[in-house]
């Protein structure tokens, strides 16, 4: 009854290319915003900034570069660890030989670098096709990893190989190191993911969105209609590392402050991140929040539940929660195969209906 | 030259064990197209039923082990029960993501039942070295991993005699080449489904135990996987032989890298070495070396 | 629909649960314990954890908590992986009345990440013989303790032990010395002092990586048997270990000449090689088996009514008893501090002053129900390492049991030094720390 778009009428072409043509769409999402960005941060502590919001916002800006790869573009990749690698070691490297250089510039130029490298690891995809690509894209999994391990100018010839991310600043507040404040990070990275969120969703519905599509639906024919699959295959490839990338950059500097490669970017990681995807929605941007958000939160709010909820041994909890989190993909599997942005889409579709749905 | 020698016949071996895990994933990928994820925690979890049998109630070790295939085949069963059968004619990518599903639903099965110590397989599987070859040659060769490349023969043996020369084998093959013409000639696809897997999950309890000798029955067997893919990828997803063979040039290739490249630039690079030696095979064989042609038309 | 309910009932439960505190008459004493008692690095992690955990609960169950306040043990699974250690720190640090007191995180990987932390939320870190080494340096880092022992004390001590096999320190001239190490931050630790001896002693030093897990290491072990080293060294973990035993058995190598490192050497490892891992070697600080006092107290308190963390039968393994002295050290610093605020009421900030208080000396250690078990360990304000002294034992597969066969080694404390200075202000400088004044 609420969410009904009658009586809404486009009277320009612009408004009907909207990216929220309901109207209703358009003020849940400025509210959303609103309350992220205006009222979050103020109740934010460490908690929840540490272990729920910013893994939430990395991820889920992990999962959208990815998305636009396997969802967009049909190339599955199980790289991202190693990419996002790239970006942390890419913007430790920024910002030891270039301490005043801006934050925001040492995200994006780490996000530009492993766009390149990710480049590189795209070629073979020009001859490989699915799964046979995915596997063969551990390989630039397996090997980022090594050479970070053992490349002693990566991380500065210290005597362990970790990293640690200096203290640095934004505008005067501290946004790196451990006592930076947790409002100050999470505004970070939510201003991050918002604008480039905006911008994935209008590359995707622009021309070179539209090239992905018809090289994921069907390559020969794509070639056929005069889609260049050199370009257009690097292209997402180079997209999607650029949001990895920056992740992977996030992901050390703001987030852990200290990492070691094999650990943060192992092949675990690889493989979380094709999770969410897949579970989110392929194809979807909504849905690689979605995916961020159920294997992010699903894994706490189960451990909370069990182990203070229910009182049992955080063991206990721990297996059943990845016995629960098995049941819970497949059901949603089993439910709905195309992801929770579809599931979303099909409760809107039927809001709009309700309460008449005949 | 003995070096060399040793070398390579570890490197075989090392292979042949790879392809014993390999060998899981090609049988569900023939069968029914989907890359199953979850062979990796089978062999865990197989190995794991197997050891913890033995240990909670000493039975002999024949007996605990034909218990454990009841279970496996009780696992394949509710596979195809609850998950593929609602599953029918998706699509690639979300068969393989109910497989990381039913990963995780193993993994914590398996912890709950049997908890995470290691477990210790004793069932006087041979150990230490080829005497002869040692003593004699100065080469050195593991006991374990000549055993396990005759068992491997021998699964392989079996298997091919179950493909080619049985009903059931051939009702197999029918069902990997056109699912829907199998229907149409009356082949059960739920009951073919509930048979591979079943001898999926045979495959990967003699994989575990293969494996678990070696390290102890624990977590980390579940990771073994990770080893298999190259071979997989090198050798075509839907080729048995493919395993075969695929696991021995990726065991070659990366034991030769290791000691030979290795120590010039670090050493530890074996596991990406045999994924790039895959890789560069795929540049030349887009679906592997054994893998049927991928013939696209618009 | 029914879904949705379930998930916001979820939420509000995760949203209440780092704040719900139980608040009891008496003053609580939080201590947190991050475990991992599942995920590749759980064999290693349930024994630690056990001890850890029944010590705790002895002194709750049998003195009613430490000076009358009790004892609110939270412990939180962390599968060895950091994000979810990061996750059980922040949920764990402000439980309670006292907050975290004192952390254990039992990973490499974690440490790191808590290290800055700690000095910002005041709690003290206790990395017992792991993490950081140049930690051990009090100046630079006052919120991080390390003893008994380092990982370059435990380099130096194993090649010292060697050197005295060989029959003194000049014959280890021209020998080679192969290090078989887990590629990682945790592995890499000992290179550093190990060039420097190699340098100092004239053998050679080869240095083999395994990459995680360890499942494979066919070609590592095909190198050593070509290199022939006289000796070789591990820091594994894990898997690791168990098929490192099990291959040095197979290529004959002498087992008398394998030396593991202190997590390196624990039932777990050596059992799945049976037979062959006969004469395996280990560095650790600390007694192996049940036969003291304080074992048989435990065995009493609590297993005999079911209240025990873990088996019974597994009371006094290597590992146990690890976590069992971890704890023991712990509470003896919560004590001292106790004793210097003159109040049970005390929080993380006065637990570090009781760390850097702390002597518990021999009798003080048969006191507890330890006599003869570890070394004495007295810690100061700028030293957050000692005795480092270290002890070799060997397991003897037939009888199922490890044994001390060398004890009282003295680490190279002239070469170690220097490079823990060298480290730490490296480490000052890296984050504009300026170096306490400990006089």
């Amino acid at each position: 009854m609420l969410y009904r778009e009658a009586g809404q009428f486009k009277s320009s072409y612009a408004a009907d290319q909207a990216i929220f043509p309901i109207a209703q769409d358009r003020w849940a999402v400025w509210a959303f915003l609103a309350v992220a960005f205006l009222v979050v941060p103020f109740f934010v502590n460490d908690y929840w900034t540490n272990a729920i919001l910013l893994p939430l916002l990395i991820y889920g800006m992990a999962a959208l570069g990815l998305n636009i790869l396997v969802g967009y573009c049909g190339q599955i990749s199980l790289g991202t660890g190693g990419f996002m690698a790239v970006g942390a070691y890419a913007s430790y490297k920024l910002m030891t030989s270039f301490p005043e250089l801006n934050m925001i510039v040492v995200v994006l130029l780490s996000g530009g670098i492993t766009a390149a490298v990710g480049v590189m690891f795209g070629l073979p995809s020009l001859r490989i096709k699915g799964f046979y690509l995915a596997v063969a894209t551990l390989a630039a999994q397996f090997f980022l990893v090594w050479l970070f391990n053992k490349v002693g100018w990566f991380y500065n010839y210290s005597a362990t190989g970790q990293i640690n991310a200096p203290d640095r600043f934004l505008f005067g507040f501290q946004l790196t190191g451990a006592s930076a404040q947790p409002w100050v990070k999470y505004l970070f990275c939510l201003t991050l993911l918002t604008v480039f969120a905006l911008i994935a969703k209008n590359l995707v519905r622009g021309r070179i969105g539209r090239n992905w599509m018809a090289i994921r639906d069907m390559d020969i024919a794509a070639e056929l209609i005069g889609v260049r699959p050199l370009m257009t295959k690097l292209s997402a490839f180079a997209v999607s590392s650029f949001y990895i990338g920056m992740a992977g950059s996030l992901l050390f500097a703001v987030y852990l402050g200290a990492v070691e490669v094999g650990e943060s970017f192992g092949i675990n990681v690889s493989f979380l991140v094709l999770f969410m995807v897949i579970i989110g929605g392929l194809g979807s941007i909504v849905g690689s929040f979605m995916g961020a958000a159920f294997l992010v939160l699903m894994p706490i709010l189960l451990k909370n539940f069990m182990v203070d909820g229910l009182g049992l041994m955080p063991v206990t909890a721990k297996h059943v929660e990845i016995l629960l989190m098995g049941l819970l993909i497949i059901f949603f599997l089993i439910v709905e195969p195309h992801g929770l942005a579809r599931l979303w889409q099909i409760t809107k579709e039927k809001l709009r209906m309700w309460p008449f749905p005949y | 030259m003995a070096i060399f020698i040793e070398t390579v016949l570890s490197g075989l071996m090392a292979g042949v064990m790879y392809a014993l895990v390999a060998l899981g994933f090609v049988l569900i990928f023939k069968a029914s197209g989907i890359f199953n994820f979850a062979q990796g925690v089978m062999c865990l979890f197989a190995a794991l039923t197997f050891a913890g049998i033995m240990e909670k109630t000493s039975v002999p070790w024949p007996i605990a082990f034909v218990l454990t295939v009841a279970v496996m085949v009780g696992v394949a069963w509710a596979v195809e029960r609850f998950v593929l059968r609602h599953l029918v004619n998706q699509e690639p990518i979300i068969l393989f993501m109910a497989t990381i599903g039913l990963a995780y639903v193993l993994e914590g099965v398996g912890d709950i039942i049997w908890g995470s110590d290691v477990k210790v397989i004793n069932i006087g599987l041979p150990s230490g070295a080829v005497d002869v070859l040692l003593d004699n040659f100065d080469i050195y060769l593991d006991k374990l991993e000549v055993f396990a490349a005759l068992i491997a023969a021998v699964l392989v043996g079996f298997l091919a005699v179950f493909f080619q020369k049985t009903r059931i084998g051939r009702a197999l093959r029918a069902v990997a080449d056109d699912h829907q013409a199998a229907l149409s000639v009356g082949i059960s696809l739920q009951t073919i489904w509930v048979i591979v897997w079943s001898v999926a999950g045979f495959v990967a309890l003699v994989a575990g135990i293969m494996w678990g000798a070696k390290s102890g029955v624990q977590f980390s067997l579940s990771l073994i996987a990770l080893k298999a893919l190259p071979v997989l990828i090198l050798g075509g997803f839907t080729s048995i032989p493919g395993a075969i063979v695929g696991g021995l040039i990726i065991g070659v290739g990366e034991k030769l890298a290791e000691i030979y490249v290795g120590p010039m630039v670090g050493g530890a690079i074996e596991n990406w070495f045999a994924y790039m030696l895959a890789l560069a095979f795929l540049l030349f064989r887009p679906q592997g070396l054994f893998g049927e042609k991928i013939i696209e038309r618009v | 629909m029914k879904l949705k309910h379930l998930t916001a009932g979820l939420a509000a439960l995760a949203i209440a649960s780092p704040i719900a505190a139980t608040t009891a008459s008496a003053y609580e004493l939080t201590i947190p314990s991050l475990v991992y008692r599942t995920g590749p690095y759980a064999p290693g992690g349930i024994p630690f954890a056990n001890g850890y955990a029944d010590y705790f609960k002895l002194i709750q169950e049998r003195d009613g908590g430490i000076n009358g306040a009790t004892i609110n043990f939270i412990e939180c699974e962390t599968a060895y992986n950091t994000q979810q250690g990061v996750e059980c720190y922040e949920n764990t640090k402000g439980q309670g009345q006292s907050k975290a007191l004192i952390y254990q995180p039992l990973s490499t990987g974690i440490t790191y990440q808590i290290i800055p932390k700690a000095a910002v939320d005041e709690i003290p870190i206790f990395t017992m013989g792991y993490g950081r080494t140049s930690a051990a340096n009090g100046t630079v880092f006052p919120w991080i303790f390390n003893f008994p022992g380092t990982y370059w004390d435990a380099a130096s001590g194993m090649v010292n032990y060697a050197a005295a096999i060989e029959g003194g320190a000049d014959k280890l001239a021209g020998k080679t010395i192969a290090l078989v190490y887990h590629n990682s931050a945790y592995g890499k630790e000992p290179i550093r002092t190990l060039e420097e001896l190699s340098k100092k002693y004239g053998f050679k030093l080869e240095q083999l990586p395994v990459d995680h897990p360890g499942q494979e290491q066919k070609a590592t072990w095909l190198q050593i048997r070509r290199m022939n080293p006289d000796w070789v060294l591990m820091w594994g973990w894990g898997v690791m270990n168990q098929v490192a035993v099990k291959e040095a058995a197979s290529i004959r190598y002498p087992m008398d000449r394998f030396i593991g490192n202190w997590w390196a050497g624990s039932e777990q490892d050596v059992l799945p090689a049976g037979a062959g891992a006969n004469g395996y070697l280990s560095a650790t600080f600390h007694a192996p088996g049940a036969s003291f006092p304080l074992h048989q107290e435990i065995l009493e308190t609590l297993y005999d009514k079911n209240m025990g963390a873990g088996e019974r039968g597994r009371v006094g393994e290597v590992l146990y008893n690890r976590g069992l002295i971890a704890a023991v050290w712990t509470v003896e610093a919560i004590r001292k501090a106790m004793e210097i605020k003159g109040s049970n009421e005390i929080i993380g900030a006065d637990v570090r002053e009781g760390l850097e208080a702390l002597d518990v000396t021999e009798e003080r250690l048969a006191e507890l129900g330890l006599p003869n078990f570890t070394y004495p360990v007295k810690i100061t304000c700028a030293v957050h390492s000692d005795p480092g002294t270290v002890l070799i034992q060997q397991w003897d597969a037939s009888g199922g049991v490890w044994k001390v066969v060398a004890s009282g080694i003295e680490p190279d404390r002239d070469v170690i030094a220097p490079l823990i200075e060298e480290d730490s202000a490296a480490y000052a400088a890296e984050n504009n720390i300026t170096p306490r004044d400990c006089n």
